[in-house]
């Protein structure tokens, strides 16, 4: 379990997190959301005691960082592929972490088995690519067969199998009752590996719930039909004052629609249908929305995908000038 | 319903639930300082960086402890009251740029790699990981320094059987009095790595505190100078390190075992600076 309470980090007059809130459970995969920028590497690093908050506390287990007698048992954590020393073999990159903590030796070419880096055990950590740094990385995060997993963005760099690979490592480690935090800028990634979300944008949070509860609030769901008998269709959706939207190729949506109820109305009113089916936005469409007035870093000429303009609020917070003189505004 | 990314709902779990289900088979007590020494011996021995430098320190030693040995026995030169011992002083005044470099790399290559980020998460006690760093790259450096100097003075003194016979206390200052000298001087090295984080620009640093204060008496010509120049004659680290061969450059200033007092006294006050960077500065 990890928690954080009003956590903040400033860089001068930016801010980077802020007053951040939230749980990290045991049992599942947390996924940590955010465009680029918006401070979840910062958060992640404040996690493990490298940066120090500006204010606000981490709790691990109902401890501070400094006071786990042995971290790596408690928390392992990918930081970055390149947080190793480039001129010592993996084995040894690995060994002296171990050390460290009084892991077994052995442990270290267990886990060199486990990302399926044996065969370069004694190459230096420099010829690495990308992917294999990252898997070293994950190596030495489940080094001290830790309660807690932190990923930073775990996926960079690997190739479609290491990809697939992950995902499944993840949900296992969750399922064998661990706390699983993992971030990423990727929605599609995060909905195939997460149950639960908690979304940032300039450093403050914007959403913590279970991922079908995310893709709920966030996202239109509507049910579209098609039927050749298009004038009989919307006569008995006018008659029954069904809400209706046409589509430019013929179809019809109905917004929060009930398929069984149209199914069984289109029956009861003998129409033929040649579509019936429930529709959800993509979870890359309801992200998009929800973080569109926090975006660090804009491409300019670029149409924006999907999304209604950002509430106000954010919007405000985006333009405005002084970052401190806006906290003094949300009475912090 | 067809959703493409449709989760299967998770129970969710209240606040406050049963705490890291998940226990480790692996058991748990305090780690300790030992831990932390076998962890920095095994970096310190498992980079080619280390091998480089302690290897062309043993060969600087070794091979200029050899030249001047023969060079003075063949040329027939006069000795005069000096003790054969002061013929390893020009191998270990090169070494210390070896030295200082393994110093600062002990440390600033954590930063230049970003291995520092996993050395913290697996120890988050900064002054722990400084502690053990300097432990275990005092005794390295002070063992082959002074296991060096002792194998050169033996040599030195079988070359040339006619020079002055030093004294116990002379043959202490030159092997074991220049060995905590060196590895001192590597230590505050070290510590300027931690407080400067880059190993080029510590290095360069470093080189420059050696060399420097020298190098700026030579031109300090005018009379009204004479006090610093003879200060910086006098306290200059190649000035200090010739008084443990009895012989100090301007003939006056530290003696004796003064110079190892001195860098003490400096590494103390660098290595609490660098304790109080690394606890408050992020990584």
């Amino acid at each position: 379990m990890i928690e954080l309470e009003g956590l903040t980090k400033r860089y001068g007059s930016k801010v980077a997190v802020d007053h951040l809130s939230f749980q990290v459970k045991p049992g599942v995969v947390t996924g940590f959301l955010g465009p680029n920028g918006a401070g979840k590497s910062t958060t992640m690093r404040m996690l493990l005691d490298l940066d120090n908050p500006t204010s606000g506390t981490v709790r691990i287990d109902g401890r501070h960082y400094r006071e786990l007698a042995e971290p790596l048992k408690y928390i392992g954590a990918l930081l970055d592929a390149k947080a190793m020393h480039g001129g010592r073999t993996a084995y040894n990159n690995l060994l002296c972490l171990a050390e460290s903590n009084r892991i077994p030796a052995a442990r270290v070419s267990e886990v060199l088995d486990t990302v399926g880096l044996s065969a370069v055990a004694k190459k230096k950590a420099k010829g690495f690519s990308l992917g294999m740094g990252q898997r070293l990385g994950i190596a030495s995060a489940l080094l001290g067969d830790p309660e807690i997993l932190m990923f930073d963005e775990p996926v960079n760099g690997l190739d479609p199998e290491g990809i697939h690979w992950i995902r499944n490592l993840m949900k296992q480690l969750a399922g064998e009752g661990r706390t699983i935090f993992v971030s990423s800028h990727l929605m599609s990634e995060m909905a195939l590996t997460a149950d639960h979300l908690i979304v940032i944008g300039q450093g403050r949070l914007l959403a913590d719930t279970s991922m079908a509860d995310f893709i709920r609030q966030n996202s239109r769901s509507f049910v579209r039909l098609r039927s050749p008998q298009w004038e009989r269709l919307l006569d008995v959706l006018n008659q029954n004052s069904v809400p209706f939207l046409q589509t430019g190729d013929g179809a019809i949506e109905i917004d929060n629609g009930r398929i069984e109820a149209l199914g069984e109305l289109a029956a009861r009113h003998q129409l033929v249908l040649h579509e019936l089916s429930g529709q959800q936005a993509s979870l890359e469409e309801a992200f998009m929305q929800m973080t569109a007035g926090s975006v660090e870093y804009h491409a300019h000429g670029a149409t924006t995908p999907g999304g209604p303009p950002p509430p106000p609020d954010r919007g405000a917070g985006r333009q405005a000038p002084n970052w401190g003189a806006h906290d003094q505004g949300r009475g912090v | 319903m067809s959703t493409p990314y449709q989760q299967q709902p998770h129970p969710q779990q209240a606040p406050g639930g049963p705490l890291g289900t998940y226990t480790s088979p692996i058991a748990v007590r305090r780690a300790t300082f030992g831990d932390a020494l076998a962890s920095e011996w095994t970096k310190i021995r498992s980079v080619r960086s280390t091998m480089w430098t302690l290897g062309v320190l043993i060969v600087l030693l070794l091979g200029l402890g050899l030249l001047t040995g023969i060079v003075v026995r063949s040329s027939d030169a006069h000795m005069g009251d000096n003790s054969v011992l002061l013929l390893g002083f020009y191998g270990v005044l090169l070494g210390t740029i070896c030295v200082i470099t393994l110093g600062v790399l002990t440390i600033a290559s954590e930063y230049g790699t970003g291995m520092i980020r996993t050395t913290l998460t697996a120890c988050p006690s900064r002054g722990r990981i400084l502690a053990a760093k300097s432990v275990v790259f005092f005794l390295l450096a002070f063992v082959i320094v002074t296991a060096m100097t002792t194998l050169v003075a033996a040599i030195q003194s079988a070359l040339l059987p006619d020079a002055r016979t030093p004294s116990g206390g002379e043959w202490l200052r030159a092997t074991v009095g220049v060995g905590l000298y060196i590895a001192m001087l590597g230590l505050l090295s070290l510590a300027v790595g931690a407080l400067i984080r880059h190993s080029a620009g510590s290095i360069t640093i470093m080189i420059g505190v050696v060399l420097l204060p020298l190098v700026l008496a030579l031109f300090m010509f005018t009379p009204s100078l004479e006090g610093v120049r003879n200060f910086l004659l006098e306290y200059s680290i190649p000035s200090q390190l010739s008084a443990f061969y009895g012989e100090s450059i301007s003939g006056s200033g530290p003696a004796g075992w003064d110079p190892l007092w001195i860098i003490t006294g400096i590494t103390a006050v660098a290595l609490g600076g660098a304790f109080l960077s690394l606890n408050s500065r992020d990584v």
